[in-house]
Parts: structure tokens; C-alpha cells; sequence
């Protein structure tokens, strides 16, 4: 079976420690985890877990598996890149002088829909959101006039399926 | 929103309101119906030692040797009453010492709740004394696990605790609790737990799925079941006797569903796995149909995936979803308890009787009985072997004995030989393996069933990893019967040795003590034995006996325990000799 992109997505309480647990079950897999976001989800009081991982089919269905059961997991599921909306964002640090002495930077900004979001008189912060190759092309435009400094988000995505975890909370609550 | 579904308990007219949080523990254990803890005292946990003194006439505490031994024995006493066991330990090492028992009771699906000690909430991260991460360690090996830094906590954790412990597919949970938490004090109440919205313990059956099981099982020519822990966790023994009956399946067990099926019935075929049974290995490579219940497919119970019953159609039945798909991928996967699906499957079964096809096991089983069984339990050469004094345990006690075993050879042995005719009566260490299990599991067991005779069979090398538990036997006068089949060395790992290391006997010679005068040291009447002629009557005098008995049998050296399905090969290879 080959190695694909999956974006694991898993519903849970928001408690301590529920992360340990979760990286614990790709650490015994020996799995590296290529990138994590935790934020809060559409439900009040839920937390959400998008999970990138390069592997087979066959392991992250166990994979997922294993993170469901655990207790303040409510729901998880995996979704090839087809089958979901997926962004990341990253932030540039690039020093102020090249904004006016470089034409070309000028025309970066507006080829990859980038933002500026400060200036000041050392240096300028774009903001580039969108798929990792888009990320990763500004990148390699950039460097050459010099990156201070550079970062990039976990992958966040939706899927295009439904995930019902709203009626899940709902039969819970009858 | 809530997150946990509660259940009002009438609360004791006793409780004053306002409470410690280590008295406030009690009444959580109470409430739960806990009359018995097992544990080990410490500076962190001594606030709630101080009111199990208080309440000692309603709560027993047993006083272990070791932490290890604290959780071990709870795990025996759940593993006969399907009860949840209880163990305490203070914070730092009495907390780490609890970590071989609980990863034990999570491989093997054992309801155990552990009440750690830990610093005060002030002192938490700045790795004060008999401070440990408790929490951090704990968290692969439990089912849940969770830090109490407040009193007013302790309730909703507890309830939560046990809920999650004994439910769905059990397993253990610690809960920590920090000092100021347990002699805090607050307006104590206390609701059980009887649903967390995250956690789904009992998935519904799908009667679509259990429609296609019943369609395989009545067109199967060569059918074939293979029963765990799963059964005896879902209380499941009669509907499993009920739907072997009926379709006229044979079955076998893994080494954790043995005694769910009384071992003399007719279509119990053995054992499967490593050292299970010849029939029940080779035949799984030629049934058409393998009807797994409650049980997950062990590497020791398949060996190689890859030649795994490929012929055969699988269903599988089991309460974990995460186990559906895991080792073996099933043909029908039918989800839940398996008493609820197993009720709901037997009415769809056609009788049958499948006669030629069980023919094959019993002409197998002749093999068997030729080549290994005669040799192991009849044996002829000089020297006692290991079956034959598990063959006059039988005998002795009318399979109605638990039998605990410990790990390795004398363990193989005990779960081939065995005979039970009660669920809930093999009480061994099957996913972690650990040495040392067995002694203090025997404790547990025997305070969980204190009418039935409870036998420990233990090898040398592992009996001496928690031998000082000898310590709570003597103090509690706990009447177990201890069985040391001592072949003077580590004999499992030396079989090992010298079948695929040519005999390099790395560290598995014991040069041992005096069993006997240990034995004596802590007042426990005490026999060794060496010559055939003495086995039995000793073995009908142990069990005569109303107290406890330590009994060591010098058993053959180098004996080797057959069948064999050599690491990683098909069960297809597994070889008598």
C-alpha cells in the first residue's frame, strides 16, 4: 500500500493533557507527525485537531481508530487531500529596504496575493495564506533578496463531507 | 452542554456536609461498593491513610509489600469478581511502582482504579520531593487518567473514574491527587457516573451486520470459532455455549478466554496461539469460516498476518472498534457487548452438527495426545514434569480451582493442561507478560473468592520478582496455595535459547534459595517435593490444607513445552518437537 497525504481531523473536549495522549499513539507508530493545529471547532466548548501525516491507508485507519477511543475524543476521521479545503499560512520578516530598493519584491507581493501586515523602518511582515506549494514558491522567490525570518502554519482544512458531530453531542444530551 | 451523565446517590446519613477531600475519597469508594483496596502508604497519600484508619470497619485496606504487588492483586481481584479493583500509592516511586500493573491491566482489559498521592498544588512542576509526572507517565498505559488539585473535584473524578474503568471495554485509570486536595475540606455530595458524552462504551449492534454473520455461519461448510476475554468481560459464557451448541462449531480459546467454555466440553478444542493445541493452530489454515469473539488477534495467537487464515471468510465480534480491522481484516465486523450481539445472532443460526469437520480436530488432537500430551501428563522418564502436577491439581481439585499462573513455561503449561469447569477461573498475565504477576494476583483473587480454592502456579525466576509478597499472605492469613514449579532456570527463555540460539544459555541459570525456608521464615506451612511418588498426596494435603501452603516441585530442567509456533512463523508451522 503507498504512502499518501492524510489530514486527520478529531473532535474533542477541550482538556489537559488530551494532546500527550493523542502525539503518544503516533509515537508508537513511529509516525512523524508533518503538521498539528489545535484550535476550537464550531461547537462551543469542543476542540479541534487537524493532523497531517504522510503514511498508508491501512495505518492511519488504525491510527484513527486509536485516537477515538480515547475517552475525551468524540469523533475522528481521516480525508485524503481530495476530499478537503485545506490552507496553511505562513509570515515573512523581510528587511524594509528591500521594498524600496528591489522593483521585483513589489511584484512578489502582488503575484502571490500576499499581505503586507506591518512596516516599520527595518522591516516589512507578509502574510501568504494558501496551499503549501503557494507557500513554498514565495519562499523560493524571496530568498534570494533575504528571509529574516519565517514561519508556517499547521494545515487547517474542512472537509466537504459532513461530520455530524452536532448530532452525536445532540443523542448524548437526550 | 453537559459532558458527563450523573445519577443521584442517596447520600449516607453519616456524611457530615462538610468533609476532607481524603474523606471524601472514602465515601466515593463506598458509594462505588468498594469494600477492599490494596496499596502502600507515603508522605503525599498519608491524609487519606489517616481516614482509612477511621474507617477501617467499611473499608479494608491490605497492605502489600511492594506498589507492584498492590496492583497485581487488585487485578486478580477483579479478574474473578468482574468487580473493579482498587490500588493506592503515595506520589513518586509509590506511583511509578504501580506502572507495571497498570500497563498489565490495559493489555488485558482488567477494571482497575489507582489513587496516587502527589505534592502539594503549590509544589506541582518545581520537582519537589517524591514529586513525578505521574500523569505524563501514566497516560499510554491507562485507559484514562486524570490530576485532582482541588477537594471539590474529587467526587466528579472518582465517579467519572469508575464509570470509564468498568465500562465498555474495561481497563485502568489513575487518578492523582495532590496533598492539599485531600485535607482541604468542602460540601461533599456525590452523584455516580453513568455516561460521558465523548466516550460511546457500548456501541449499538448493527443488525444488518449480525444478519450477514448468521447468513456465513449457516452456509459454512468448515466453521470455526475462537473466543477471548471479550466473552467472559460480556458475560457472554451461556449465549457462547448456547451458539457452539447449536450451529455445532468447535471452539478454542486464547489463553485470556480460557474458562469462559468448560474446557471438557465436547466442541472446546483447545487452545490456540504459540503453544495452544495442534488442532485448533493447523485447522485455522483450513476452515472456511473463523468466528472471532472478543478477542484481537495477539501476534502470539496468529504469528505470521500474512498466512494467516487466508482461505477463510472472518467475522469479527467485539466491543473496541479500534481492534475491527487492527491485526485481521474482517469480513463482518459485528460491534458490542458481546452478550447483546451473540443474543441477537443465535436465533438466526441453523442447527447443524458439522460431525466430519470436528472429526479433523479429534484425529489431530490423537496426534497431539501421542507425540506431547502422553509424555507432559503420563510421563515416564525419572523426573516430575510440569503437566503432571497441573494433571493432579485437576484431579485434586474437580476443576472447580482459579488457577493463577505467572509467566513463562510453568504458564504455557498451567493454560494447556487446566481444566475448569467456572468462568473467571484463569487468572493469568497474556498481553504484557509479566513476571511476578502471579503471587500477589493470587492474593486478589482468593479475597475476591474466598469459597473457592485459588491455586498460584509460578516458576522460579518469577516468583522471585514479588516473593515478598509472601509478606501479605502471612499478615493477612490469606489461604492461597502456592505451587513453585522450579526447573532452576528462566525456562522459557532458555527453550528459546536452545532452539534458535544453539543452547547459548545467556542468563537463565538460577542458582536459587531455599524456597522452603522462606517460605517457613514468613510462617506459611511449606513442602518440597522431588519424586512422583509424593505428588499426589502432597497436592491433596496442600488443598486439604485451610490455611495458606507453599509447595516447591523440582521439576525436569530442560524440558521444552510443545506445540511450538515458532516467533513470526504460520500457524500452519507449528511444530511438535
Amino acid at each position: 500500500m503507498e504512502n499518501k497525504w492524510f489530514t486527520i481531523s478529531v473532535y474533542s473536549e477541550n482538556s489537559v493533557g488530551l494532546l500527550n495522549r493523542i502525539s503518544g499513539i503516533f509515537l508508537k507508530r513511529h509516525i512523524n507527525i508533518e503538521s498539528l493545529n489545535v484550535s476550537k471547532s464550531e461547537i462551543d466548548n469542543v476542540s479541534k485537531f487537524t493532523i497531517v501525516v504522510y503514511t498508508t491507508e491501512d495505518w492511519v485507519r488504525n491510527i484513527v481508530g486509536q485516537v477515538e477511543k480515547q475517552i475525551e475524543v468524540i469523533k475522528a476521521f481521516y480525508h485524503t487531500d481530495e476530499e478537503t479545503i485545506y490552507q496553511e499560512s505562513a509570515l515573512f520578516k523581510v528587511a524594509s529596504t528591500l521594498l524600496f530598493d528591489e522593483r521585483n519584491i513589489q511584484n512578489i507581493i502582488k503575484d502571490s496575493n500576499s499581505q503586507i501586515v506591518t512596516v516599520s523602518r527595518e522591516f516589512f511582515v507578509l502574510a501568504k495564506t494558501g496551499r503549501r506549494n503557494e507557500i513554498d514558491d514565495m519562499y523560493q522567490q524571496l530568498k534570494p533578496y533575504g528571509i529574516m525570518q519565517f514561519v508556517r502554519s499547521g494545515r487547517i482544512a474542512v472537509t466537504k463531507s459532513e461530520m455530524k458531530i452536532s448530532s452525536l453531542l445532540k443523542e448524548f444530551n437526550q | 452542554m453537559e459532558t458527563l451523565k450523573k445519577e443521584k446517590t442517596a447520600p449516607s446519613k453519616q456524611i457530615r456536609k462538610r468533609i476532607s477531600g481524603a474523606e471524601a475519597i472514602i465515601h466515593c469508594l463506598l458509594a462505588e461498593g468498594v469494600d477492599l483496596i490494596y496499596g502502600y502508604p507515603g508522605g503525599a497519600i498519608m491524609p487519606l491513610y489517616d481516614e482509612l484508619y477511621k474507617f477501617q470497619d467499611k473499608l479494608t485496606h491490605i497492605l502489600t509489600r511492594h506498589e507492584q504487588g498492590a496492583t497485581h492483586a487488585a487485578q486478580g481481584y477483579a479478574r474473578v469478581t468482574g468487580k473493579v479493583g482498587v490500588a493506592v500509592a503515595t506520589s513518586g516511586p509509590g506511583a511509578t511502582n504501580l506502572i507495571t500493573g497498570i500497563a498489565d491491566a490495559q493489555i488485558d482489559s482488567t477494571p482497575m482504579v489507582c489513587i496516587t498521592g502527589q505534592v502539594a498544588r503549590h509544589l506541582l512542576g518545581s520537582d519537589a520531593f517524591q514529586e513525578t509526572d505521574i500523569i505524563g507517565i501514566s497516560t499510554p498505559v491507562t485507559k484514562w487518567n486524570c490530576q485532582v488539585t482541588k477537594a471539590s473535584e474529587i467526587p466528579e473524578v472518582l465517579a467519572k473514574a469508575f464509570y470509564i474503568a468498568k465500562s465498555g471495554r474495561p481497563g485502568p485509570v489513575l487518578v492523582d491527587i495532590t496533598k492539599n486536595a485531600q485535607v482541604e475540606e468542602f460540601d461533599f455530595s456525590y452523584e455516580h457516573c453513568t455516561g460521558v458524552r465523548s466516550y460511546n462504551p457500548y456501541p449499538k449492534p448493527d443488525i444488518k451486520a449480525i444478519e450477514e454473520a448468521a447468513h456465513l455461519i449457516n452456509s459454512a461448510k468448515k466453521p470455526f470459532i475462537v473466543f477471548g476475554q471479550g466473552v467472559i468481560l460480556g458475560k457472554a459464557e451461556e449465549q457462547l455455549k448456547n451458539l457452539v451448541e447449536k450451529a455445532g462449531i468447535p471452539a478454542a480459546w486464547t489463553i485470556l478466554g480460557l474458562s469462559a467454555m468448560d474446557t471438557e466440553h465436547p466442541l472446546n478444542v483447545g487452545m490456540v496461539g504459540m503453544h495452544g493445541n495442534y488442532g485448533p493452530n493447523l485447522l485455522t489454515n483450513e476452515c472456511d469460516l473463523l468466528i472471532a469473539i472478543g478477542m484481537r488477534f495477539d501476534d502470539r495467537v496468529t504469528g505470521n498476518l500474512d498466512t494467516y487464515a487466508k482461505q477463510a471468510k472472518i467475522i469479527h465480534f467485539d466491543i473496541d472498534p479500534a481492534e475491527i480491522n487492527k491485526n485481521v481484516k474482517a469480513d463482518v465486523a459485528v460491534l458490542g457487548d458481546s452478550k447483546v450481539t451473540l443474543d441477537m445472532l443465535i436465533p438466526l443460526i441453523k442447527a447443524n452438527s458439522h460431525e466430519s469437520w470436528h472429526n479433523e480436530f479429534k484425529e489431530k488432537y490423537k496426534i497431539e495426545f501421542e507425540q506431547i500430551i502422553k509424555n507432559d501428563v503420563y510421563p515416564t522418564k525419572e523426573k516430575l514434569t510440569m503437566a503432571e502436577v497441573i494433571e493432579e491439581i485437576n484431579i485434586a481439585s474437580g476443576h472447580r480451582a482459579i488457577i493463577v499462573s505467572d509467566v513463562g513455561q510453568h504458564q504455557m503449561i498451567a493454560c494447556r493442561y487446566a481444566k475448569f469447569k467456572q468462568t473467571k477461573s484463569n487468572v493469568t498475565s497474556g498481553g504484557l507478560g509479566t513476571m511476578g504477576f502471579a503471587l500477589p494476583a493470587a492474593i486478589g483473587a482468593k479475597m475476591g473468592a474466598m469459597d473457592r480454592e485459588v491455586v498460584a502456579i509460578i516458576g522460579d525466576g518469577g516468583y522471585q520478582m514479588t516473593i515478598q509478597e509472601l509478606g501479605t499472605i502471612f499478615q493477612n492469613k490469606t489461604p492461597v496455595k502456592i505451587v513453585v514449579l522450579n526447573n532452576d532456570h528462566l525456562g522459557m527463555v532458555r527453550q528459546w535459547q536452545e532452539l534458535f540460539f544453539q543452547s547459548r544459555y545467556a542468563s537463565t541459570v538460577m542458582v536459587n534459595p531455599d524456597f522452603v525456608k522462606i517460605a517457613e521464615g514468613y510462617h506459611i506451612e511449606s513442602k518440597r517435593i522431588s519424586e512422583r511418588k509424593d505428588l499426589k498426596a502432597t497436592i491433596k494435603e496442600m488443598l486439604a490444607s485451610k490455611e495458606a501452603y507453599f509447595l516447591e516441585v523440582k521439576v525436569e530442567k530442560e524440558d521444552n513445552v510443545f506445540p511450538m509456533i515458532p516467533s513470526g512463523a504460520s500457524v500452519s508451522d507449528i511444530r511438535l518437537k
